[in-house]
């Protein structure tokens, strides 16, 4: 049985840039455990030599010239932020 | 008959020999919505203006083509919605998420200006769980979908709206996207096809991510043939997906033949077991006679790993989703909190007001198991483990031509019996998580129904890039039930 501590929901809700509630980290905490012991399953095949599958495809870099083909369409992405000023994304005080 | 009950096909035969309009098709799917969505809630978003307008060009263009409309394409003039976690320039697109509420999309994705170039009519767009996160569409910040064969149960999901639009007669076809069963298990229980392409088959250039390894769009239509030729116009290589398969298409639709004398049809035991609801296994063992009837070669075989499928499942594809998931920071776009100290409880309170408990749920599950110190005990096991079942499939195939089995383990349950218990809701994707993972192509098609009407869906899967076995398998199939 996998226990979930309140240090490890909090730490996880960093990494997340999630702010819980109490009972939110609660329920976070139960639902956790649950799906970790129903995960802890894929310890039982033998996995010793066996190379991770990450992409079913082989994908290799799809380079190209970096020419520009679009047109500016600024104002228009910009309409959907939050806020905006002088053709910039408006974000709070970073220190 | 009504305009309604044309399939995709036939109704633009039909404005194509000139016996019905595109904007009278058009007025007549809008006026439907109009006066069936407010009991089944499939849509987000509908455009009657822009799809009225598109309908009119199309009318003119058709005019232009008098004497040579076969050189049109064979959906030309066709009202078809889009699930809402795929973008279309200057409509709405909210991932049924208030983090997206008000988000318009400044480009089309690649699947939408292909179609739009066949001349469909895109009439709106459907709901879904939120971020396509779900199995019943119950998660949508827009409202639960209902299924039309039964609106006291789900749809089905993610692409719930999709299916029960089509179910309904609101769009003769739909796109989807299919993470883990996103658009068969919705076709199961909606009584639709849907298809899920071979991973890289379609462009995900402009489809909000979930899982990326696992994401693919593909069409859904009221029988084969509609899906085989929706297929043919979004299918190609694009140079904006870097995971586009490097083929071109192919006719899809010429495969649509009743021929399946001598395939090799294996039928995974472990498929068939424990948690398969009785009436759904008889109905599916059934339609594997029919198919053996017509000639098919129908062996039970152990497939191997199977209960491996959903824990590597639910580890990658959380894990993907809570690193696709970082760019809903308040910024750029969509919703952002109103109160707030500083950057870092900005972003905090923004996703944490603007997601919903599922999403949430994955997003904390997902940032576990790539933590450092657990990275290499869940993450990396997954994608180990995804590797064996991989190779089991492929050991399959070098048998048999095409699997088969059920979609879900039950037909549509009732609203609000499933988000209780989260892990029992996972379950029921057992059997279409594996194409996924695997990448392979599968196809869900209705095949029979329950005590209670409810429709059941034969779930078919194919090697990579045979999207034309399938086909073939699901169109004699079809055929042979009518």
């Amino acid at each position: 049985m996998n226990k979930i501590t309140d240090e490890t929901i909090e730490y996880v809700g960093i990494l997340a840039k999630l702010e819980l509630t109490d009972e939110e980290k609660e329920k976070a905490k139960k639902d956790m455990e649950q799906m970790l012991d129903y995960i802890d399953k894929l310890g039982e095949p033998d996995t010793e030599n066996v190379t991770p599958l990450s992409h079913v495809l082989p994908v290799k870099n799809a380079f190209r010239e970096d020419e520009v083909t679009n047109s500016d369409d600024s104002a228009n992405i910009l309409k959907n932020a939050p806020e905006e000023q002088d053709n910039m994304f408006v974000v709070p005080q970073t220190f | 008959m009504s305009i309604l009950d044309y399939s995709a096909l036939e109704l633009s035969k039909e404005i194509k020999a000139g016996n019905i309009g595109v904007a009278e098709a058009t007025k007549a799917v809008l006026d439907h919505i109009n006066n069936t969505d407010k009991n089944i809630n499939a849509f987000i978003t509908v455009a009657d203006e822009r799809a009225l307008q598109k309908a009119e060009s199309l009318q003119k263009q058709l005019a232009e083509y008098r004497g040579k409309e076969a050189e049109l394409s064979p959906l030309f003039g066709v009202p078809f919605a889009v699930k809402d976690n795929i973008c279309v320039k200057n409509m709405r697109t909210t991932c049924a998420s208030k983090i997206l509420g008000n988000f318009v999309p400044t480009y089309d994705a690649t699947v939408v200006s292909r179609l739009e170039s066949a001349g469909a009519v895109i009439i709106g767009k459907t709901n879904m769980d939120e971020f396509a996160m779900g199995s019943t569409s119950e998660t949508s910040a827009f409202g639960i979908t209902k299924n039309p064969a039964d609106t006291d149960c789900v749809p089905g999901g993610s692409s719930g709206g999709s299916a029960a639009a089509i179910a309904s007669g609101m769009a003769y076809g739909a796109l989807g996207s299919d993470t883990g069963g996103s658009i068969r298990q919705p076709a199961s229980y909606c009584g639709v096809v849907g298809l899920k392409p071979t991973y890289g088959r379609v462009s995900r250039y402009g489809l909000i991510a979930y899982g990326s390894s696992l994401d693919q769009i593909g069409p859904m239509g009221k029988n084969v043939e509609d899906v085989a030729a929706i297929l043919d116009i979004i299918a190609g290589h694009d140079k904006n997906d870097a995971t586009s398969a490097d083929l071109e298409g192919g006719c899809f639709a010429d495969a649509c033949v009743e021929d399946v004398k001598g395939l090799k049809i294996g039928i995974p035991k472990g498929y068939f077991a424990e948690g398969l609801d009785g009436k759904v296994k008889e109905t599916v063992l059934a339609a594997a006679k029919t198919l053996e009837e017509k000639g098919a070669i129908i062996e039970e075989f152990d497939l191997g790993f199977e209960e491996y499928a959903i824990p590597a499942y639910y580890t990658i594809a959380s894990a993907e989703a809570s690193s696709n998931l970082e760019r809903f920071d308040g910024i750029k776009y969509g919703y952002r909190t109103k109160e707030f100290n500083g950057l870092h409880n900005m972003y905090k309170k923004t996703r944490s007001e603007g997601f919903g408990p599922e999403v949430k749920r994955r997003i904390m599950l997902g940032s576990f198991v790539l933590s450092s110190g657990y990275y290499d005990a869940y993450y990396l096991k997954a994608l180990k483990v995804r590797a064996l079942i991989k190779e089991a499939f492929d050991r399959a195939f070098e048998k048999y031509d095409v699997i088969l089995g059920p979609v879900a383990p039950t037909t549509a349950p009732k609203i609000g019996t499933s988000l209780t218990d989260p892990l029992k809701m996972y379950l029921g994707d057992i059997y279409t998580i594996s194409a996924n993972l695997c990448g392979i192509p599968a196809i869900s098609v209705p095949c029979g129904s329950d005590d209670s009407g409810m429709p059941i869906g034969l779930q078919l899967m194919g090697k990579m890039f045979d999207e034309k076995t399938l086909i073939r398998t699901a169109y004699t199939f079809e055929k042979a039930r009518v």
